[in-house]
């Protein structure tokens, strides 16, 4: 079907489109289509599945997409969408700090449970921070998992939320609800320094606390960054980490196969041009061809910042509103880097078996902080942090045979990059290779290609404004009510008709389905929800 | 963007002197007899000139100059600038045709009043909106999206106000040829030294008048031009106090005098909206969206406006500025924000902003309580007051086309 | 022996202001003080013959008004003079002024940039709304919010109630301006660097934060929360330099029957049966009192002067891990005549205010760069002001006394100890930093006075040298401060109170931690204040 006769076919009956087929959009239109609604999601790309869309680095050789694993897919969702993602039984993967001299730190279970190379003190440190963070995590979980209160009508079941943190803090004893209050806005150094001695540990929690996200462990208000790592979930257990059988690569067709079975129309390569919306009221898109589809529900799976400064004609928008949204901080700090290898890597010091998980490059928080100064002007990281996967284990297809791939996930790379990334580019690849070499020697010689996707690559290749997968920096004042901004902080937009359930809302991005989630559920419930 | 280094360098010498001098200072600064000044938006600006209380009457019976040169003034134009100020302002600006003039207001998104002004057309796409606040950086974030270009430009336009029963005799005789035809909001061009003035038929005191704008070079030959029309005339300069008076006779509020403009009040609920100041007349419901349009909107129809901005008579004769209204002499009901003794209505007039149900469902039994300091004494005393329509006067030869030669 | 009613260690502001109002309340007050003079932090101090120094703190605004009326130090010779804004020196050879004039003020960003200029009053609106959020807080104790005891119950419903004054959009707002950082807050305001360098550098002052660090904004406000006789945000300087503030507490405290004790260092705090009982001085001397309150820091206090075994465990290591990690240094110079500044317009009031020469964000940035890894700035951040232009009394005729504020400047140099020959390095960027913007500038100095983070902590006995007894974040505001569950001036020992800057509403010379411990001290007695005035409401 082209679109041209894409209304016409359905006679312009559909109730609901979703802009944008990532996986929150799909997630979206699947809720509403189980609820009888038809839905037609429209993507601009040639398949759906957003940044968890693959892309070829080298013939042969793919990448699986933007993220490397899964570690916080909603079980909601997962129930729900009856998704057909499975991670083979107890394959949890471990995350490796790597430590220059070989001698790594291997957490194992969900967030360190267990860890390898450390000495039982330092275990024990760990086993105590880790608690009191799971703890507090947990409380900011109950938030997460619903619609942002507004402020000034905090509603019963808002209440119920609130009386129930309260509650789980009281329990545990006034000392708790004390120490939460205080840590909440914390950095994740002073926490870390407090706790632990381990410069591996330190270096990676801070991170982890600090990937993609425009901040440096010493900036207060990090330790968010760990708290919502830690809020995620796999398999119904709370912090582990997984990659699908199949890959990363397996998780857009189960989105689709879901929102397919449930009716969803599914259209590719329709790029959404305009939002029609007259006097406060949203009816319809137009696409790039020119051609009209009119709908009472708009959903916009993309980012904020692209929804309404891009698809809204501002007229229809007003202006505190259009400032507001064009304050939103979303300039993303993380490079990509896809390295086509003709046989796998090895880390000096990994076991093979961990060589299928995540593998931190942070020796320590100075190092990830000295890496983040940088990026504050407009500069890369001269001595990067980053986080390593080798996508082709789980998923063998990615290379052909023999062969291998490895992603990594690199910061500190600005998206405004002050000399410009086309110089940049070769620049910040050889660094990172170079880094790379030092824990896997003789990795250079393996790599058949590369390719680096900064963030402003990201912005192109991915409709992302910034190239910040958080569609957002996720930061305390881009949260909760204002998230993406206070005046459509409830999935709600200043336009009837118009919804937002991208990353950009709450409660933000990783794959997790929930804004999507919740976004549906708002539209669902007529907006008592 | 920030200003190259040489630009920024020669207004350092801004700092000379904390108050500007407008463009026709020195001509006002010779007739003054006063020296009575003060500060308007960073300009040195007449109080009176030789007498507040005579002043008033020239603007009354024959021609009245006054300096609006430090009225801010910005620019807009482009292909887009209809339909951005469209979306700016509360009034339909699509039936503002060109060569007319109309009041308007603009709001934030919560529907508070930024500001009110006069909104000239120059041209097709050529627009000049005056004001009292200032408010670049929302002008220029409200044309994100549009294709239109603002410029603001205070200081490089000269502003006069012609006001009075023979202002029309003055640009006659000071040979503004044509001038006679122009209707009420109207507004033309007119050949002045090597280039051009515009004269609007606009004002602030409800009276025949015109106001006229040049660029800041030009000013003192437009005003020896007014001067030497007008000597037969009964020309004369007044300052900001008589204005006032004719002002409030005219019913017209001034922004952060009766209102608390959005941008500037502190506390959440001093912000008013276009229908609780008297400016619900100006809102169009029906044209494209605008700045506040959903809140305006939903607040009228969940009826949560607060506030009314109302006429008052008063009986008496002593003005009721600041005074508190009272319901049955005893509940608080609102405040009045001007208030004259008016020569020509020979009625104590006030303008009052009330706190609804006061003012709308609750009309009668309004009252005033006047503190009269009479000889190092306050006199007390509790004034019955009646809500009456504004203006307060109307005449006739306001609108008369053409205008009487009195 | 004789025994007081209340032992107060250390005399700087916040313990004169406590010792005030407990004097005046009735009870017989003792201030123990280790050096010869009291003050802390707020002194005038003659280190070379004719010139007084304001030595550590150097402007005036926070003090609250209320205090200097209960306590009559304006009869006591207090007087606070306002100044005249000031400026930021560019790199180009230009300048950009900030005048007390609003006109002027516009018309002096609109150099820079017409925007900037005009958005200059909604950026002034906003900041004052957040003050008006922020003052009911500052003289009060704050509630903690799980005590769940009545007091701190209705405490949080009165500041709930308060706060319903605010529209949601503000209460919005608001929860962005706390977690903001100073750049990215102006970023959504001005367009010009040099613009926004001179409105952030009131959300670093005294703090261990860079201006792109979130929580800076909230730095900023506390440096905008004060006033000059009503004029909100205003600074002034107290005639006689800073000391005349602790000097006209001092009068007023001994005139009200207080005896105060130089030269009294205190070496323990001395308990019985887990009470306090009194101290015991460096000599051994022992001086009791039924109550003991220490203007001290919680580190200080409770790591030097209190038997660890007195101490919960948890509350001890919350101390330990209190952040007040210095991060400001101060040059204090006699100069032989006013300096000059080519770039300045002639009799520019400029000179009369403060002035710095950190003219972009990324310079003041990088400069906390260098703080984070243990080194004073390379490049620093200098907030210099000259009170003798204002103030006769400081300075023979005709010469001036010059303090400058600097940062950043590290507790320790990359983990060891600052040696003179790092202080005079240091000292050197300062001076050459003003010499490129006013020459000759070195020929006129006649004395100079280098304090780091060492000597501050030397003399005024500020642990690390943090100048606020405690960075201003958040985990340290407010009910966390100094330790969550012990916000309210009291110490896990009974009978022993805090009441420096280390507790809420934290440093700068407001006074109001003195008085709100008073407050606590005299509710546990169940006294009634004399006088306290009620917060005003300025705003």
């Amino acid at each position: 079907m082209t679109s041209s006769n894409l209304n016409r076919s359905n006679s312009g009956s559909f109730d609901a489109i979703v802009i944008g087929g990532g996986h929150n959009g799909l997630t979206a239109a699947t809720l509403l289509a189980q609820n009888g609604r038809k839905v037609v999601v429209l993507e601009a790309a040639d398949s759906v599945g957003g940044a968890t869309r693959g892309y070829d680095i080298h013939p042969g050789y793919r990448s699986a997409g933007l993220a490397h694993i899964v570690n916080r897919l909603d079980p909601d969702v997962a129930k729900l969408l009856t998704l057909d993602v499975q991670t083979s039984p107890g394959a949890l993967l471990p995350t490796v700090a790597l430590s220059p001299d070989g001698k790594h730190a291997v957490l194992r279970g969900a967030y360190g449970e267990t860890i390898d190379g450390i000495n039982p003190d330092e275990a024990k440190a760990f086993a105590a921070m880790r608690k009191k963070l799971m703890f507090q995590a947990g409380i900011l979980k109950r938030f997460l998992k619903r619609r942002p209160p507004e402020i000034g009508k905090i509603r019963l079941n808002d209440l119920g939320a609130f009386a129930g943190a309260g509650l789980s803090l009281i329990t545990k004893g006034r000392e708790e609800g004390r120490d939460f209050l205080r840590m909440l806005l914390m950095n994740v150094a002073d926490v870390a320094d407090e706790y632990l001695n381990d410069d591996r540990l330190k270096g990676l929690v801070a991170f982890d606390a600090t990937l993609g996200i425009h901040l440096g462990p010493r900036s207060p208000t990090s330790l968010l960054g760990l708290y919502y790592r830690l809020t995620g979930e796999a398999n119904d257990k709370p912090a582990t980490q997984y990659v699908p059988q199949g890959g990363m690569g397996a998780l857009a067709p189960a989105f689709e196969k879901a929102a397919t079975a449930a009716g969803v129309t599914i259209r590719t390569g329709m790029s959404v041009a305009r939002i029609i919306a007259d006097r406060g009221t949203a009816t319809g898109v137009i696409l790039a061809s020119g051609e009209q589809v009119t709908a009472l529900i708009i959903v916009s799976a993309i980012h904020p910042q692209a929804t309404f400064l891009k698809l809204c004609d501002s007229g229809e928008l007003d202006t505190g509103f259009v400032r507001a949204v064009s304050n939103i901080r979303s300039k993303g700090n993380v490079a990509k880097l896809d390295l086509a290898l003709d046989r796998p890597p090895t880390f000096t010091g990994v076991s093979p078996a961990d060589h299928r998980g995540r593998l931190v490059i942070a020796r320590s928080i100075a190092h990830v902080e000295n890496a983040f100064n940088p990026a504050k002007y407009g500069e890369f990281s001269p001595d990067p942090v980053m986080e390593i996967t080798l996508p082709s284990l789980a998923e063998p297809a990615l290379a052909p045979f023999g062969g291998a791939t490895l992603s990594a996930l690199v910061e500190f790379a600005p998206y405004d990059l002050k000399s410009g990334w086309e110089s940049g580019k070769p620049a910040f690849e050889k660094i990172i290779i170079d880094t790379l070499e030092r824990y896997a020697p003789g990795l250079s010689s393996s790599i058949v290609a590369s390719n680096l996707l900064t963030p402003l690559d990201m912005e192109t290749q991915y409709n992302l404004p910034g190239g910040h997968w958080h569609h957002g920096e996720l930061q305390a004042d881009q949260l909760l009510v204002n998230r993406p901004v206070n005046a459509s902080a409830g999935y709600t937009t200043p336009l009837a008709g118009l919804y937002l359930a991208s990353a950009g809302s709450h409660p933000g991005g990783g794959i997790s389905g929930l804004p999507g989630l919740l976004a549906a559920r708002h539209i669902l419930s007529g907006g008592r929800a | 963007m920030m200003l190259e280094m040489n630009t920024r360098r020669a207004l350092q010498s801004h700092i000379a002197s904390q108050r500007f001098e407008t463009p026709f200072h020195p001509r006002i600064a010779a007739l003054s007899e006063t020296n009575d000044w003060y500060t308007w938006a960073g300009y040195k600006a007449p109080h009176s000139v030789f007498d507040e209380e005579l002043e008033y009457f020239a603007i009354r019976s024959t021609a009245a100059l006054f300096d609006i040169s430090p009225m801010v003034k910005y620019r807009i134009a482009g292909p887009d600038a209809e339909r951005y100020l469209n979306r700016l302002t509360v009034r339909n600006v699509a039936k503002l045709g060109t060569g007319r003039v109309h009041y308007t207001a603009w709001c934030d998104d919560h529907g508070h009043v930024l500001d009110d002004g006069t909104l000239f057309r120059l041209s097709a796409d050529t627009f000049r909106l005056c004001c009292q606040e200032r408010h670049l950086p929302w002008l220029l974030d409200s044309a994100i999206g549009f294709d239109v270009e603002i410029e603001e430009e205070t200081m490089q336009i000269a502003g006069l106000a012609l006001q009075g029963p023979t202002s029309f005799a003055v640009l006659s005789k000071a040979g503004f040829d044509g001038i006679e035809r122009l209707k009420p909001f109207q507004l033309a061009e007119f050949a002045h030294q090597s280039g051009t003035v515009t004269i609007s038929r606009t004002g602030f005191t409800g009276d025949l008048g015109y106001e006229l704008f040049v660029p800041a070079d030009q000013a003192l030959s437009l005003w020896d031009r007014l001067w030497s029309a007008g000597q037969l005339h009964g020309i004369r300069a007044i300052g900001y106090a008589a204005l006032n008076r004719a002002r409030i006779e005219a019913g017209f509020i001034v922004a952060n005098a009766d209102f608390m403009t959005a941008e500037t009040a502190l506390r959440a609920d001093r912000t008013r909206m276009p229908d609780e100041i008297g400016l619900d007349w100006l809102v169009d419901a029906e044209k494209p969206n605008f700045n506040g349009r959903k809140a305006i909107l939903e607040a009228r129809r969940n009826q949560t406006l607060k506030h009314v901005l109302v006429g008052l008579e008063i009986e008496g004769n002593i003005p009721a500025d600041g005074a508190i209204v009272y319901h049955r002499k005893k509940r608080e009901a609102g405040l009045v924000s001007a208030a004259i003794w008016s020569p020509l209505a020979k009625r104590n007039i006030a303008i009052a902003s009330l706190t609804r149900p006061y003012g709308t469902r609750l009309t009668e039994d309004l009252w005033v309580e006047i503190y009269a300091l009479r000889e190092l004494q306050y006199q007390k005393m509790m004034k019955r007051a009646r809500i009456v329509p504004r203006p307060f006067i109307k005449l006739d030869r306001r609108a008369a086309t053409p205008p009487g030669l009195f | 022996m004789k025994k007081y009613d209340v032992v107060m260690i250390g005399g700087g502001h916040n313990g004169l202001v406590a010792a005030c109002y407990l004097q005046r309340a009735g009870l017989d007050v003792l201030v123990l003080e280790k050096n010869d003079w009291v003050g802390g932090a707020a002194t005038s101090r003659e280190l070379t013959p004719g010139f007084l120094y304001s030595n550590c703190s150097y402007v005036c605004s926070l003090f609250r008004p209320e205090i200097m009326r209960d306590l009559e130090l304006p009869k006591h010779g207090l007087q606070v003079i306002a100044y005249e804004g000031g400026a930021v020196f560019t790199r180009d050879g230009d300048y950009i002024a900030s005048y007390r004039d609003h006109d002027s003020h516009r018309r002096e960003f609109a150099r820079y940039s017409k925007r900037d200029a005009e958005a200059y009053d909604r950026y002034a609106r906003d900041v004052t709304r957040q003050c008006r959020f922020i003052q009911p807080l500052l003289m009060r104790t704050a509630p903690d919010p799980f005590s769940f005891k009545p007091r701190d119950i209705s405490e949080l419903l009165y500041l709930g109630k308060k706060f319903d004054e605010f529209s949601a959009h503000d209460m919005a707002q608001t929860l962005r301006f706390w977690t903001m950082s100073i750049s990215d807050f102006l970023d959504e305001y001005f367009e010009t660097d040099v613009i926004k360098a001179y409105l952030a550098l009131s959300g670093i002052i005294g703090t261990a934060l860079g201006p792109m660090s979130p929580g800076t904004a909230y730095v900023l406000l506390h440096h905008y929360m004060g006033e000059v006789d009503g004029s909100v945000g205003a600074w002034g300087y107290a005639r006689g330099g800073m000391g005349a503030v602790t000097q006209a507490l001092a009068s007023s405290f001994k005139a009200s029957g207080g005896t105060i004790r130089t030269r009294a260092d205190v070496a323990r705090v001395m308990t019985r049966g887990g009470r306090a009982t009194g101290v015991i001085l460096a000599d051994g001397e022992e001086v009791r009192g039924n109550l003991v309150v220490s203007n001290a820091d919680v580190k200080r206090t409770f790591l030097k002067l209190v038997e660890e075994d007195a101490l919960p465990e948890a509350f001890l290591h919350r101390v330990k891990h209190f952040k007040m990690r210095g991060s400001s240094g101060k040059l204090n110079i006699a100069l032989d005549s006013l300096p000059e500044f080519p770039a300045l317009p002639k009799n520019s009031s400029c000179i009369r205010g403060d002035l710095h020469f950190t003219d972009s964000m990324e310079r003041m940035e990088r400069a906390y760069d260098d703080w984070k890894v243990g080194r004073y700035s390379a490049d620093p951040f200098v907030d210099m002001v000259i009170p003798t232009t204002l103030d006769p009394t400081m300075a023979p005729p005709g010469k001036h006394f010059m303090s400058c504020f600097v940062q950043y400047c590290p507790p320790q140099i990359e983990g060891r100890d600052w040696t003179d020959a790092d202080r005079d390095a240091f000292a050197d960027t300062v001076v050459s930093q003003i010499a490129d913007y006013s020459p000759g500038f070195r020929d006129r100095i006649l004395h100079m006075e280098v304090r780091t983070p060492r000597e501050i902590e030397a003399e005024v006995g500020l642990t690390e040298g943090n100048i606020f007894q405690g960075e201003l974040t958040f985990d340290q505001l407010l009910f966390n401060r100094p330790v969550p569950g012990y916000a309210q001036y009291r110490t896990p020992v009974p009978g022993f109170y805090l009441c420096g800057s280390s507790t809420h509403p934290g440093g700068g010379v407001m006074g109001a931690p003195g008085r709100n411990a008073a407050a606590e001290i005299l509710r546990d007695m169940k006294m009634k204040p004399a006088e306290m005035s009620p917060a005003h409401d300025v705003i």
